[in-house]
């Protein structure tokens, strides 16, 4: 079973994000790191494609850099990854992310994709679904069970009132939310490994895709503010000033 | 007259509350047809109308997940119909919905809107970044224009919209995207609903264990309020996904948060920054919560919750 796992690499989180002057585009510098929410399902692919006898390869857009994040998700154990990176593709909104994903999911063949419910940077929350149309397969989004015997696939589908069971017939994408499973911390050894582990880079002359005209940010205005309050140190009676304010408020 | 859709689904056999925030604000922009997914009925479809549905499209999926043939049978109408603007909320089968339209008609999509209008020359939608602190306004070229808005956005009000038209939307053959639902489960709930309490109680990383949380859960007793937690400690696995608040989870906006051990990360303060007043616990005085909270306390959530508890209860 051939099991393609969509993976991001994002501004460290942990740091303040800036905008590019005129472009509005997100600063990316090179030292990104995998977005957290990737690490599941890469986990999940490992343990579908182990169970099946299968293979897991990365699939990735966006400025390489010095690929860490890439190379984290090699360590947990993938088989290769491949990175689309091109100076045209800076600014791309969701559809063309999607394209150019699927361009490079048609090419190495797929019988299972697996991609986070959203990405951490940029949260649109739109790319698997919009990957399944480009790929004619169906969307079981937003598991947070997977099980897969290699020719159907089986998942627990989040709802506003509890879950679904959904089901389809393979090849097909499947979202996933965090807590899916537990993701492993890479070895010594994994890490070790991951070094030579083969990383394709694609441009966008080698995949063939039409740049959605997307939209454009044209103007960015800061929200207006909210006045902070008080702050007060704990002096061991600082509760009464929660008490005091719930009484305002006329909560109790 | 701009044209534009809203896309409706049903939820506990009536018109889901966000679908309606998002009538509400189309009447305004235009002409506005509702695709309603559900079982249907009329006392649904009245409930469309009075929120300024002219006319409604069903969609009944049935057994099957709705996401490939609805974005089939949307894509055709569209291209007859040539909708100005369409309209989702930030919600999951939304999201599946709009995703695969857009990606079949070519278009791109403006996702987390906290407001949209129609201009001379197109469509622009406000979202918000870095947590709220700044306003992006995109201008989408193209068409038609699909926005995903995120709830409470707007207040769901009636007017005095009349009956609406209805018809019924076929939904083709999905061929290869056809998926089944075969189960679905309800997760029983106590107490107050986070969406839609008064008061909500949170908890994050600062609780330092998942056990901790139970003091979430006793501060909410007495106040009766909805507990919810941050996207670290639901990743964590110390709590249910159905009470993450945040971007990823669900936006609330109570007359009172307290947010207990809780930083402030942007993904979190987008979820619930517009509550009325923010009361908020943490040990680390440079916590980004503090420059939301009416009320900020600098101390150790052990020693004050414990105490905020006994005073309540013994009120």
């Amino acid at each position: 079973m051939k099991v393609v796992v969509c993976v991001k690499q994002i501004p460290d989180p942990a740091t303040p994000y800036k905008l590019e002057e005129g472009t509005n585009w997100l600063v990316r510098p090179s030292e990104q790191v995998l977005d957290d929410t990737d690490r599941y399902g890469v986990e999940m692919g490992l343990q579908l494609a182990q169970a099946n006898e299968g293979t897991v390869t990365l699939v990735s857009m966006g400025p390489a850099g010095n690929a860490q994040g890439i190379r984290q998700a090699l360590a947990m154990g993938a088989d290769k990854a491949v990175m689309v990176e091109d100076d045209g593709l800076r600014g791309s909104d969701a559809l063309t992310t999607a394209r150019v994903l699927a361009k490079a999911i048609q090419n190495e063949g797929f019988d299972l994709v697996i991609a986070g419910t959203e990405s951490t940077d940029g949260y649109s929350g739109v790319v698997p679904q919009m990957l399944s149309e480009l790929l004619d397969a169906p969307a079981l989004t937003y598991a947070t069970k997977v099980e897969t015997d290699g020719s159907a696939v089986t998942i627990h589908r989040q709802t506003a009132a509890g879950y679904d069971v959904v089901e389809s017939d393979l090849p097909a994408v499947v979202s996933v939310t965090a807590g899916v499973v537990e993701p492993r911390y890479p070895t010594f050894k994994g890490i070790m490994d991951a070094k030579k582990k083969p990383v394709e880079t694609l441009t966008l002359g080698d995949l063939d895709v039409d740049k959605a005209d997307g939209q454009k940010v044209a103007s960015i205005t800061d929200a207006p503010e909210r006045s902070a309050g008080r702050k007060v140190e704990d002096d061991g009676e600082a509760f009464n000033e929660i008490i005091t304010l719930l009484q305002q408020r006329k909560v109790i | 007259m701009a044209n534009v859709w809203v896309f409706v689904e049903e939820t506990n056999g009536a018109p889901s509350t966000l679908g309606l925030e998002l009538l509400t604000k189309a009447r305004d922009l235009g002409e506005t047809t509702a695709i309603y997914l559900g079982a249907g009925g009329d006392e649904a479809f009245s409930t469309l109308g009075a929120h300024g549905a002219a006319s409604v499209l069903h969609a009944n999926a049935g057994d099957r997940l709705p996401s490939g043939p609805v974005a089939a049978a949307l894509a055709e109408k569209a291209a007859a119909d040539s909708p100005d603007l369409i309209l989702f909320g930030q919600a999951y089968t939304d999201r599946d919905i709009a995703g695969r339209l857009a990606a079949r008609l070519g278009v791109g999509v403006l996702s987390n809107a906290s407001d949209v209008r129609v201009t001379g020359d197109g469509v622009e939608a406000d979202h918000e970044i870095f947590g709220g602190a700044q306003v992006a306004t995109a201008a989408m070229s193209g068409g038609p224009h699909i926005v995903l808005v995120r709830p409470k956005s707007f207040t769901a009000q009636p007017s005095d919209g009349g009956t609406p038209s209805v018809a019924v939307l076929d939904l083709p053959d999905a061929g290869k995207s056809e998926a089944k639902v075969t189960e679905s489960h309800v997760e029983e709930r106590e107490g107050p609903q986070l969406g839609d309490a008064a008061v909500v109680v949170s908890g994050g990383r600062g609780l330092g264990s998942p056990e901790a949380y139970e003091l979430v859960e006793k501060l909410a007793k007495p106040l009766g309020a909805a507990t919810g937690a941050t996207r670290a400690i639901v990743d964590a696995g110390w709590v249910p996904y159905a009470k993450q608040v945040g971007q990823t989870g669900k936006t609330v906006k109570p007359d009172i948060y307290i947010a207990c051990g809780i930083s402030g990360a942007m993904q979190h303060l987008v979820g619930m920054k517009d509550s009325a007043t923010i009361i908020a616990i943490n040990k680390d005085p440079d916590a980004p919560i503090f420059s939301v909270a009416d009320l900020g306390i600098v101390g150790d959530l052990h020693k004050v919750l414990p105490q905020l508890i006994e005073a309540l209860e013994n009120r």
